[in-house]
């Protein structure tokens, strides 16, 4: 009994216990991470944005949630059941369980796999089929549109991440996110941060996140204006909460996977003394937080792309640039010697 | 613009950039926002609101029931009755607005010859069911009573202008 | 260790039946999505068994390339099931030939596994096993050294797959207008508004 219990049940027990260790403080960010929106595209509007609920608004994402799970879950009579309400599901356990493998420090990681950040490209590429299936079962033009566009949209954007990803690891020679972190820390401080020597890399893989999570400039999926909120028209209550808490999660992830390849996750801007007091996930979540506020500002900033544009972008413009720094990267590592797997 | 220029401000998303950079900078801007029911905006002297049937200083009700109001309303709000009262004078023994039908054109009281039927300052007040919407004679003349001075000082101020 | 084995028949028992359920099920797009469900179960499989570089490009690869088109594809298509149906009995016989075939050829195969006993050691040495290196780098030692060529003429079939594909679809339409977004962005008003003094009574 007692050896079950060391084999079996406590390793088991043990990380249910890591699960929710995680996953409680990231549904909490999620709820607050639309609050904290609202709140700043309001102030980029000069609105002051939700502030009668609790002190400052404080306790609106919980009215939000409680109205939503008060709501009748209506499906649409030809929709196809089963795929419709499985969906939403696919949409939320997806950007889940990509946090399986994020380092939130030194060792601080649920599973630490060698190849992390292929888990992730992976992980997050599978988010389509929660949309596309949305689109298709709700029996909806709209819906069918929007996802048809979601679809398209992210398959093209993957590309260009991709190569993005590459060049990050032609520098880190491994596929472990630890090891990716770990290889940014180094005597110049930020200055070892993969941002500063891969910088168009960084703001291409920032953009195609845009694009991948279907934030705006990119939200043509659920285009208020043509598609009335694209794939999820036909979905309420907490059908459409799980797609709304979806997306968020999303947002929060694809800024711990850029803080990770570009900002030195968990690593302190300088190791000196004040700076490295502060434990490594706070930096991280710093990160992360910086990261979600540029995609709140430039929601509040840029106009919606249109479809033949949003293709332009990626095909034409983000896959050459980054298959052309894939080369360069490469060759540059190769001549000066500085590739990993050199010595 | 040099072709470099124009390409230099296209490799370094100048645009992208500097608009980026202004809605950072009206993040800190004071906000616009009026919090509703506690602050309110100013309103015109001309504002066109709830109506109201006024009365003179004495008491006696303005009204003569001359129907103008009732003959100029565009959406046929207005119904009106009336008979001589025991002293002999012409009165309103009815007096009614839709106000779910009335638009707020303002005619009734360009109309009226003797500033009985106004247009007062009042916006706040949505009702729970549309009978309360019906506005009888009553109605109307409280609303007169409880509005009186604003809408005597937006008539003075008007008064130049008419 | 007993944990692994359950595992393992969890994924292969939702494999083989999600396969199951792509040639049975009625509704094309169910019989994708149960395809899809397939390849992901197949990745795990491979993940079990040590080959978590291999499983993560399954993934990436089918399921989230390679599937996305095969779903948009059959989504779009307006399929009548009755006709479908109707000459499955006449191809009843030619599907079970090609069947027969294949699965005479798998026999062949795992028979013949005896016919060329030395024929394993013609291959090029596996990789070093797992516990010295990972397995993204045995695979990278592979490719790159030894089957260089093949992987490259891999890669050069797909090269003209691609080409060929963008060739049959790429027609030039007369009259179309294009958007030429670097033309618009630099437009300046000098060079397309004149303001012009006209006199009145004579026009422009």
């Amino acid at each position: 009994m007692a050896e079950l219990w060391a084999t079996l049940i406590w390793p088991v027990l043990w990380t249910a216990i890591k699960i929710v260790i995680i996953v409680g403080p990231l549904m909490l960010a999620i709820a607050y991470l639309t609050f904290v929106e609202r709140k700043v595209i309001a102030a980029m509007h000069l609105r002051k944005g939700p502030n009668v609920v609790g002190p400052f608004g404080l306790l609106q994402p919980m009215a939000d949630g409680l109205k939503l799970l008060l709501k009748e879950t209506v499906v649409p009579s030809r929709a196809n059941r089963s795929v419709f309400v499985i969906a939403p599901m696919i949409t939320f356990i997806l950007a889940l369980v990509a946090w399986a493998v994020i380092p939130f420090g030194e060792g601080l990681v649920l599973a630490n796999i060698n190849v992390g950040i292929l888990y992730l490209f992976a992980i997050s590429s599978l988010g389509v089929y929660g949309i596309v299936m949305a689109g298709w079962a709700s029996n909806s033009k709209y819906a069918f549109l929007g996802g048809l566009r979601s679809a398209a949209q992210m398959v093209s954007y993957e590309v260009s991440m991709g190569f993005v990803i590459i060049t990050v690891l032609l520098c880190v020679g491994s596929l472990n996110l630890s090891d990716i972190v770990l290889a940014q820390k180094g005597s110049w401080g930020l200055f070892n941060w993969y941002v500063f020597p891969l910088l168009p890399m960084a703001v291409i893989f920032f953009v195609s996140t845009l694009a991948e999570t279907n934030r705006h400039p990119f939200d043509l999926p659920e285009a208020e204006a043509e598609l009335v909120s694209g794939y999820n028209v036909e979905y309420s209550s907490m059908t459409f909460a799980l797609f709304f808490l979806g997306e968020y999660g999303n947002m929060i992830l694809m800024s711990a996977m850029t803080s990770v390849l570009f900002l030195g996750g968990w690593l302190p801007p300088f190791d000196v003394v004040p700076l490295n007091w502060i434990p490594g996930p706070i930096w991280f979540a710093l990160k992360i937080a910086a990261c979600l506020f540029v995609f709140l500002w430039v929601r509040a900033t840029l106009p919606r792309y249109r479809y033949d544009q949003l293709m332009r972008l990626g095909w034409k413009v983000f896959l050459p640039i980054s298959l052309v720094a894939v080369v360069v990267v490469s060759g540059f590592l190769v001549a000066s010697g500085m590739a990993p797997g050199a010595r | 613009m040099s072709f470099m220029d124009r390409a230099a401000r296209t490799i370094f998303l100048s645009e992208l950039i500097s608009g980026l950079g202004l809605t950072f900078r009206y993040m800190f801007r004071p906000k616009v926002t009026l919090n509703y029911p506690y602050e309110k905006g100013p309103i015109s002297p001309r504002f066109r609101g709830e109506h109201a049937l006024r009365r003179y200083p004495n008491g006696e009700e303005r009204c003569i029931a001359c129907k103008l109001c009732e003959a100029i309303c565009p959406a046929q709000a207005i119904t009106i009755e009336a008979e001589p009262r025991a002293d002999g004078s012409r009165r309103t023994t009815r007096y009614d607005i839709d106000m779910v039908k009335c638009i707020y054109c303002g005619y009734c009281q360009e109309a009226c010859p003797v500033d009985a039927i106004v247009e007062g300052p009042n916006f706040e007040f949505s009702t729970e069911t549309r009978e309360e919407l019906l506005y009888d004679k009553d109605r109307l003349l409280a609303n007169g009573d409880r509005w009186e001075s604003e809408i005597a000082a937006n008539l003075a101020a008007e008064a130049p202008y008419r | 260790m007993i944990f692994q084995a359950l595992a393992f028949y969890l994924f292969a028992l939702v494999a083989v039946g999600s396969a199951v359920m792509v040639i049975s099920s009625r509704n094309p797009v169910h019989a994708v999505l149960f395809l899809i469900l397939t390849f992901f179960n197949a990745a795990a499989l491979f993940i079990l068994m040590g080959a978590e570089f291999l499983g993560m490009i399954l993934v990436i690869v089918y399921v989230g390339a390679v599937a996305v088109m095969f779903l948009f594809v059959v989504m779009m298509l307006d399929i009548n099931f009755a006709e479908l149906r109707q000459g499955f009995l006449r191809y009843l016989p030619i599907g079970a030939v090609v069947g027969l075939v294949l699965l005479a050829e798998l026999l062949v195969v795992l028979g013949g596994w005896t016919f060329a006993p030395d024929a394993s050691a013609s291959v090029q040495s596996p990789a070093p096993g797992l516990e010295q290196v990972t397995n993204t780098r045995a695979l990278g030692l592979l490719i790159y050294t030894h089957y260089l060529f093949l992987f490259q003429g891999a890669g050069i079939i797909l090269l003209i797959a691609m080409i060929g594909a963008i060739v049959l679809t790429l027609r030039r339409r007369e009259g179309a207008r294009r958007q030429d977004i670097a033309a618009q962005v630099a437009r300046r008003p000098a060079d397309s508004v004149e303001v012009r003094k006209v006199p009145s009574g004579r026009g422009v």
